[in-house]
């Protein structure tokens, strides 16, 4: 223990490299472990110092955080300062690269009462209903199963409603409820199969351990495909606001229907018909008729870079870059137009390009200065193609104005950069 | 071929002859196999476990407890206990929806909204309502807070009885008007709002 750093010994403060060079020859010394236990006993005021303990990186050192200078990306919001419930913060996608969003910049869009603070120690899953075995998993238990880590995007039905007025010019503000994490966890198809599913069980009803037990109903059929109860995301146990302990991420879907909380599946052989379901998250169409139970996303792209409210500094080289996805599976081309979408180039795909997850596209562009449009156009691996908000207005017989209200619009995306270098929104 | 966890039946084969013992073997565990291993976690909970964590209501009115209200007795519920946040006549007040018309039907607004089921709206008061409280109504109190908006929104009248038997039986106005007309899902099966113009 001699060469460990002491707190008692008059030493100056410790700073960032007196840390490691202590840890270092700290983790060189008699033993690390038995150094740990020693270090566990305090000194007593007016008593020979005891060893000091292993030095406890506080704050910044503890949990690393983003530098000062980039403080400014954060996640942002068009609602109500007062309402919480119901009010999205969007994902600042025009400040970050790749594909995965750290965790604390990952969109929120919540239905309760205040975030739950669940002890995992007695949070537990409860699978029940038509099943040979009902069963209770602690989340002890659940970790000792096989895992998998998974790439996918949760996708908010709300996320890219065209805006009108200032918040239009920025990708955050309408693009911003879809973020992409690695999540960890059990499959559902182990769980089940686990609990024995009998035969004519066709539905599973989740819901959450929150205060106001929120309930999605799910297909057995995509339960059984890739359905994750997740444990972690990005590496470290899921955020609170994402569902801290368990959260059924279900790929591809939209994200209304990860469980956030989840505490409990209830196999059964029709849904449920949830409000969230059901009435609050149902489109009507031009004619009155309703569509609900859409479960996959669209195609869809945006550019990220450059986009509404940012100014190109002049003309020259500037790449463009982007997210794409679908709820159909993968990426298969994204294809990027300078002109408005009279011509079209194909994006180079950041690999590997995965099913159900955010895909980066880039495309190198030299500005002429001259007026452009920039607008990108997804193909998945299904062959649909995004469309853009005329063609999308055709396939509903609706007008360009219903998607500014409207659930579930996966439209081009066009940004128009002024001879200036400005960028702005160029949707109607 | 590995029996992943030896079935009951497997085991009554042990003392058969060896051939017999493996075509019995075979024979049983084939569909164990076919639904992969299980790995013995987890507790079963007790059926009292089950029935205060299974609050759920389906379309059918499964999970629907005893008890009855009117929409007369629910307007007394809701001056205590939901108006405050839903306004004195259910249209709202600034920050909180109003409970006429139901839920959030967009952008077409509709009578008594896009709720297909009674049942869906008496299972979100009950889980969900007070915002403040959920949980906290009595079934006898649900099942009049669901009479009261129900009326509200024109769909029964104010001496209807609700319960068990008959909540699962009013109709919603506009049940037949949903796409599809019953939920499904199919691996790689073409997407509802589908029909992308194909790329040229």
């Amino acid at each position: 223990m001699g060469s460990h750093p002491r707190s008692d010994s008059g030493s100056p403060p410790r700073t960032l490299a007196r840390w490691g060079e202590g840890r270092r020859r700290f983790l060189t010394g008699a033993g690390a472990l038995a150094g740990f236990v020693m270090g566990a006993i305090r000194p007593v005021r007016g008593q020979t110092p005891a060893p000091a303990a292993p030095y406890e990186p506080q704050g910044f050192l503890a949990y690393g955080q983003p530098s000062k200078f980039a403080s400014h990306i954060v996640r942002r919001t068009t609602g109500r300062p007062t309402a919480i419930t119901d009010t999205a913060l969007m994902t600042p996608l025009q400040d970050l690269d790749g594909i995965i969003t750290p965790s604390g910049l990952h969109f929120l869009m919540d239905h309760t009462n205040g975030i739950p603070d669940i002890d995992p120690q007695k949070h537990r899953l409860m699978v029940h209903g038509m099943v040979d075995r009902p069963l209770t998993f602690t989340m002890e238990e659940l970790k000792r199963f096989p895992s998998v880590s998974r790439i996918h995007f949760l996708e908010c039905n709300a996320n890219s409603r065209p805006l009108r007025g200032p918040n239009r010019e920025s990708v955050q503000l309408i693009h911003g409820r879809t973020s992409c994490s690695e999540w960890t966890g059990v499959l559902v198809s182990v769980l089940l199969n686990e609990c024995g599913v009998q035969q004519k069980a066709s539905w599973i009803v989740a819901e959450g351990g929150e205060s106001n037990k929120y309930t999605m109903s799910i297909p057995l059929a995509k339960g059984l495909e890739d359905v994750i109860v997740a444990y972690a995301q990005n590496g470290e146990p899921i955020r609170p606001h994402q569902g801290y302990p368990l959260r059924l991420i279900v790929p591809g879907s939209e994200a209304i229907r990860a469980v956030k909380w989840l505490n409990r599946i209830h196999v059964v052989d029709k849904p449920y018909m949830a409000w969230h379901e059901s009435g609050n998250n149902a489109d009507t169409r031009p004619d009155g008729k309703g569509m609900w139970f859409r479960f996959e996303l669209g195609p869809k792209s945006v550019i990220t870079r450059p986009s509404g409210g940012q100014r190109l500094p002049g003309p020259g080289f500037c790449e463009i870059t982007g997210l794409a996805w679908s709820g159909g599976g993968m990426v298969r081309r994204v294809d990027v137009s300078t002109d408005g979408g009279r011509t079209y180039q194909e994006a180079e795909l950041q690999q590997p390009v995965l099913r159900h997850a955010h895909t980066r596209f880039r495309f190198p562009w030299r500005w002429n200065g001259e007026e452009a449009v920039l607008q990108s156009r997804c193909t998945d691996e299904r062959g649909e193609v995004q469309p853009t908000i005329e063609e999308a207005a055709k396939i509903l017989n609706a007008t360009i104005d219903y998607f500014y209200q409207a659930d579930h619009f996966n439209g081009i995306q066009p940004w128009r950069v002024a001879r200036d270098g400005s960028v702005t929104n160029a949707l109607p | 071929m590995r029996c992943p966890e030896l079935a009951p039946q497997c085991a009554g084969a042990v003392g058969a002859p060896l051939l017999l013992a493996t075509a019995i073997a075979l024979a049983t565990c084939v569909p164990a196999l076919a639904q992969g291993p299980t790995y013995g976690l987890g507790r079963t909970p007790s059926a009292e476990e089950i029935r205060a964590a299974d609050t759920a209501v389906a379309p059918d009115g499964t999970g629907l407890p005893p008890g009855r209200g009117t929409a007369k007795e629910g307007a007394v519920v809701y001056v205590q206990k939901c108006a405050a946040c839903h306004g004195p006549n259910g249209t709202g007040t600034a920050l909180h929806r109003g409970v006429i018309p139901l839920g959030n039907a967009k952008p077409v607004k509709l009578q008594g909204s896009l709720v297909p089921y009674a049942t869906t709206v008496w299972d979100f008061i009950n889980r969900a309502m007070p915002w403040t409280k959920p949980g906290s109504l009595t079934a006898d109190e649900v099942y009049a807070v669901t009479a009261y908006v129900l009326y509200l929104n024109d769909i029964i009248k104010e001496s209807d009885v609700l319960d068990a038997a008959s909540l699962p039986k009013v109709r919603m106005p506009h049940r037949d008007d949903f796409i599809p007309a019953q939920p499904a899902w199919k691996p790689g099966a073409r997407r509802q709002f589908g029909n992308y113009p194909e790329r040229p």
